[in-house]
């Protein structure tokens, strides 16, 4: 039960805020932040209960739900889904604390918010395929609503791509589980059954999967930014309000490489070892372009957009890899990018922007005399998404170059080298455009006033994320002894 | 020593580091951060007094802290004791500990002083974690927080648009050696296994024989060693990664003395030293030796066309880092580590001594503003020139001992290679007995009045300065004998050399005293400062039109490409929308609605107003329909009988 409480609490906080008066958005706020709170302390819980490799807190029978079809709703999670369900809570509070002032239909807004929360947490907690699915769709709508109001520039346009990658990626995906629904067969014959744990037992007939894995693939990896259908996320983080681009940079996108691994790897084993090459040569696509992008941007937003698009390469690499220590640094590198990508995007996005007003690159001037403490703030957490030793990047990218090493060939690995180059590139190019120089276009502003200093939610939050990203960095084992247990139940399928 | 006291070493900077990130008051944050290196430091000589206790070929001391599981593998946390640690933490922290003293004095005016004490710390602890490393993973994640403060610290002055763009450059020149580093590291991990140095098996990286695996269609230990050197010309500014370090004296000077002079740019050094059995065993020293000799005498070319006083020191650093990669490539750990221990205490005290110059002349740092320095710094030109003495290895001066070691090596091993450091030798001479003329003879040519440094200042000056006279002599035998391994055991000396060493080094003061004794220094065109030197051979102009046209073409490509699929999806989009927008209005609208449904509906309602037209209401109508009725059922009744 414990675990299930995290898609029933922020479901309940949906309702209560859109309930409440919208010119009660000081209070509205702290229901907010409280609905928050409670859905990672429900994570904490299930973290410190956590013993094997194995589903814990399994909730729910077999065919319990539609059971002529094989539905049935059942809930549990495993190392795998652990540091998704501490990161989603992570984000979720830090995006209440980075819209701690929006007055702007804020119940609406937090309803829609749990919406998305609630289904991204029952994403992760699904044991069964037709439910994770029934989540992974209650996730999308609550986007379109996000960004369609509360959005920026082209708000209704990104939104709408947004909705039509979701669902074009959704689509495959349906595809997919049906054609696993009939093709999983054991001693008896078919399973016909959508139930994670009954269709582990049996197995799909090695020719099926090679058709079955790109759809299911695919149709994830299209949400997790996947080269060439990466092109949503930029577009979609930058409309976005910044609580809800810290979601879509930091979980949603991770939904989508959660499904790659859960459903595509877990179930298709032969599949993915046909295409593993595959994946990885996409994967450094991913990360070399993405980073050679962000580096022309002059949307300091959109420079964020597009190293999210590069950072989710090394999640589709460790992918590739399909051995324990790339998989592990495949999720620890979603726990570490929901972190700092999420930070970057809240920085960018409400500390910087909210005080210059603009995000344009070329139109900001000396902005580390201007706002000193927020520049090196700035500066930490562009250290932590290079990847720099001591923060959890590093760990995560060390984890996916070891297994890269161990399975796919040298060459990926000088590719990867050269994408974290790359990283390192364009973020210190951005950093100095940013922050070290003279405004480009316009006049100079002829006193330099200092901005504001950081605000208490701010930096409440920024200590927050960056925090977990240096604990991980510096203690990797607090994840990995809980990632590794269940990863080798996943991998099982691949020693025969 | 025990594995918490020699943790200890690197983890008191760091906690400083903590410590002064939250401090405001520059004075009591450098007093902190002088208390933990001086603490350091004096756990290190512990440290190095029992290293040096051990034998050559006694089996180092470890102390190893398991940190994460790698699937099967532990890996390791931990340090390694044994000589070249003692040596090389005891130089660090030594070295540090003056210069962080001499900060103090010249910070004392910078507001954010507190900040520089942070960051000077973080790098201390960094680089100690660098020499006492035992583990290839624990050395690379100090090795990036060294570069991180190096990068923060060059950029200090970020008013200054030049040092913010000379940290960026330094920064990510360095960080090209480091790919290669990382990705060797892991084929390390990939061929042996571990990630240790040393184990207490003795199944470490270096204690295992690595030749009989192959990687990239060599054998391992080539191509291992190869990565590593990558990431050691990197951060020791070698050819052709050089460009990055005479940018990086747009940090305050403090910060050359210490990280580009005496111990950052030196870990390259330290790091082939450590992992010396790779090269070894993989015979990439000659490709080491080369490396080292051709900068040694590029950048010594370099700094005779040079005028920025700090400029000049920081091609000689080049120079000299390069001649300890000759002197590790033909004689092995000691000798170059020798040389890198010497350097280490002159090259400081040439760039305090310069710091203190600058300082003098109200931040003045061209060489043809300078002259007659002699007279109102004396303390600064006597160290000065102690330090210039050790540095054009003049007889019986730290510098000449350790670089004789070099160039008996390279006599023995690689004659070519002895040439081109001989070469290198007299230009040393040259440009520094050039840099002296300018800036001690003659008479004031700046603005303003130059005055001598406070003695925060010039008492480590002149510390400093004894150590440079006299290291040489003092541990020469101590060293050869404890540094280990040897490549060839060192022979008898040979006459020969010391006496070409010794003719070098006068030679070229000599040389340069006939040319700039007669010039009128500053005006008249200098006559050894070519275009070639004085442009720095073009490497950066270069790098511009080759690696640097190459990546705006990457960025290009890449930029057109997602035009492109940007294009593709918004045509996608308006694809999808066209067909939404035919089924709306060439489906539903027309086809549907008008012609289906709306198009029955009319029907039924033209039909109906036609059948009800005739229902008007008006008599004469209906009685004429009645009678026409009548006419045609009498007509009906009449055919059917």
């Amino acid at each position: 039960m414990t675990a299930l409480l995290t898609v029933i609490l922020s479901f309940i906080g949906a309702l209560l805020c859109g309930f409440m008066p919208a010119s009660a958005h000081q209070r509205i706020r702290w229901v907010a932040l409280a609905t928050a709170v409670a859905g990672f302390a429900v994570s904490m819980v299930c973290y410190f209960d956590i013993t094997d490799g194995k589903f814990q807190h399994i909730l729910g029978e077999a065919e319990n739900w539609i059971p002529t079809l094989g539905i049935s709703f059942i809930t549990g999670y495993d190392g795998i889904s652990l540091p998704l369900l501490l990161v989603t809570g992570l984000v979720a509070i830090c995006g209440v604390l980075f819209s701690w002032d929006l007055d702007n239909r804020a119940n609406q807004f937090y309803a829609y918010y749990f919406a998305l929360i609630g289904g991204v947490y029952g994403v992760f907690l699904s044991l069964d395929l037709f439910l994770l699915f029934v989540f992974y769709e209650i996730a999308v709508v609550p986007k379109y609503f996000l960004i369609a109001i509360w959005g920026g520039v082209r708000r209704q346009f990104a939104a709408m791509k947004l909705v039509l990658y979701s669902f074009g990626g959704s689509a495959l995906v349906l595809l997919g589980i049906i054609a696993i629904f009939f093709l999983t067969k054991d001693a008896d014959g078919a399973i016909k059954s959508f139930n994670l744990l009954e269709l582990q037992k049996g197995e799909v007939a090695a020719e099926a999967q090679t058709w079955i894995f790109p759809l299911l693939f695919l149709g994830f990896a299209i949400l997790a930014g996947m080269w060439p259908f990466h092109t949503w996320a930029p577009t979609g983080h930058v409309a976005a309000p910044t609580a809800t681009s810290m979601l879509l940079a930091g979980v949603v996108m991770k939904l989508g490489a959660y499904g790659c691994l859960r459903v595509a790897v877990g179930l298709l084993p032969e599949g993915a070892q046909e295409w593993a090459t595959c994946i990885g040569i996409f994967a450094i696509i991913n990360i070399v372009y993405g980073a050679f992008v962000a580096l022309k941007q002059d949307d300091f937003k959109f420079v964020i957009g597009y190293s999210s698009v590069s950072h989710m390469g090394f999640v589709l690499l460790g992918l590739a890899t399909l051995n324990e220590i790339g998989l592990t640094g495949a999720v620890l590198q979603m726990f570490s990018h929901g972190v700092i990508g999420a930070l970057l995007f809240a920085i960018v996005g409400t500390v910087i922007y909210t005080r210059t007003k603009t995000r344009m690159l070329d139109e900001l001037h000396h902005l580390i005399d201007r706002m000193p403490g927020i520049a090196w703030v700035f500066v930490a957490a562009a250290l932590a998404s290079m990847g720099l030793p001591g923060f959890s990047g590093f760990i995560s990218e060390l984890y996916v170059l070891i297994g890269v090493w161990e399975s796919l060939s040298g060459w990926i690995l000088i590719g990867a080298g050269f994408g974290i180059l790359m990283t390192f590139g364009y973020t210190l190019v951005k950093i100095h455009e940013a922050f070290f120089r003279e405004r480009k276009t316009g006049d100079a502003p002829k006193v330099e006033t200092p901005y504001p200093a950081m605000t208490i939610p701010e930096k409440v939050g920024i200590t927050i994320l960056l925090g977990a990203s240096l604990l991980i960095g510096i203690c990797p084992w607090i994840l990995t002894d809980k990632i590794t247990p269940s990863l080798e139940l996943l991998l099982k399928p691949f020693a025969n | 020593m025990t594995t918490t006291t020699l943790a200890l070493i690197p983890l008191l900077p760091l906690l400083a580091a903590a410590v002064t990130s939250l401090m405001r008051d520059g004075k009591r944050a450098s007093i902190v951060a002088i208390a933990a290196l001086l603490g350091s430091c004096l756990l290190s000589l512990i440290a190095f007094n029992e290293a040096w206790a051990m034998a050559a070929n006694d089996a180092p001391k470890l102390f190893n802290v398991p940190w994460l599981e790698l699937g099967k593998t532990k890996i390791n946390f931990g340090f390694v004791l044994n000589p070249l640690t003692g040596a090389m933490a005891a130089m660090v922290t030594f070295v540090g500990s003056l210069i962080f003293i001499y900060s103090a004095g010249y910070m004392a005016q910078d507001k954010r002083m507190a900040r520089f004490f942070c960051y000077l710390s973080l790098f201390a602890s960094g680089m100690l974690g660098v020499v006492l490393a035992n583990s290839l993973i624990l050395f690379f994640m100090c090795w990036e927080i060294v570069g991180v403060a190096s990068y923060l610290l060059i950029s200090f002055w970020n008013h200054k648009p030049e040092a913010a763009a000379a940290g960026k450059k330094a920064f990510i020149v360095t960080r090209i050696g480091d790919i290669g580093f990382l990705i060797g590291i892991l084929l390390a991990f990939k061929v042996s296994g571990t990630l240790d140095f040393y184990t207490k098996g003795g199944t470490g990286i270096l204690e295992q024989n690595l030749t009989s695996h192959m990687a990239f269609g060599y054998q391992a230990a080539t191509v291992i060693s190869f990565l590593l050197f990558i990431g050691a010309v990197g951060k020791s500014g070698q050819l052709p990664l050089h460009v990055w370090l005479p940018d990086a004296m747009e940090g305050p000077t403090p910060v050359s003395a210490l990280i580009h002079a005496a111990t950052m740019v030196a870990a390259g050094v330290f790091l082939v030293a450590r992992t010396y059995q790779l090269f070894d065993d993989g015979g990439t020293l000659p490709l080491v030796t080369w490396v080292g000799a051709i900068t040694a005498l590029v950048a010594a070319f370099i700094a005779l066309g040079q005028y920025d006083l700090k400029r000049i020191l920081a091609y000689s650093t080049v120079s000299q880092l390069g001649l300890m990669m000759v002197g590790i490539g033909v004689a092995g750990v000691s000798v170059g580590m020798f040389h890198l221990l010497t350097h280490a205490f002159f090259k400081a005290l040439l760039f305090l001594g310069a710091g203190s110059i600058i300082h003098g002349c109200h931040e003045e740092q061209d060489i043809r503003k300078m002259g007659g320095l002699a007279k109102p710094m004396p303390f600064t030109t006597i160290a000065y020139l102690c330090g210039t003495a050790a540095l054009v290895a003049f007889p019986f001066t730290s510098g000449f001992f350790s670089k004789d070691e070099i160039l008996m090596g390279a006599w023995a091993n690689d004659r070519g290679a002895f040439w081109i450091a001989t070469l290198a030798s007299l230009l040393t001479a040259l440009y520094m007995t050039r840099q002296c003329m300018y800036v001690f003879r003659g008479t004031h040519r700046g603005e303003h009045a130059p005055h001598e440094s406070p003695p925060i200042m010039t008492v480590p000056l002149l510390i400093l300065s004894v150590f440079a006279l006299g290291l040489g002599a003092l541990v020469k035998n101590s060293l050869m004998e404890h540094l280990h391994p040897f490549k060839n055991p060192p022979t008898e000396h040979e006459m020969i050399v010391i006496v070409i060493s010794v003719l070098v080094a006068l030679g070229g003061i000599v040389l340069g005293f006939m040319i700039y004794r007669g010039q009128v220094l500053g005006q008249a065109a200098d006559p050894l400062a070519l275009k070639p030197f004085e442009r720095k051979f073009w490497f950066d102009e270069i790098y511009e039109a080759t690696v640097g046209q190459l990546w705006t073409l990457f960025i290009i490509i890449s930029e057109q490409l997602n035009e492109l699929l940007v294009f593709i999806r918004d045509l996608a989009v308006e694809l999808a929308s066209r067909i939404g927008n035919g089924f709306s209005i060439g489906g539903d609208r027309k086809l549907i609605d008008s012609l289906a449904f709306d198009g029955m509906c009319a029907r039924l309602r033209c039909a109906g107003r036609t059948v009800t037209r005739p229902q008007n209401g008006f008599l004469p109508g209906y009685l004429r329909l009645i009678a026409l009725g009548t006419v045609l059922l009498g007509a009906l009744v009449l055919w059917t009988r």
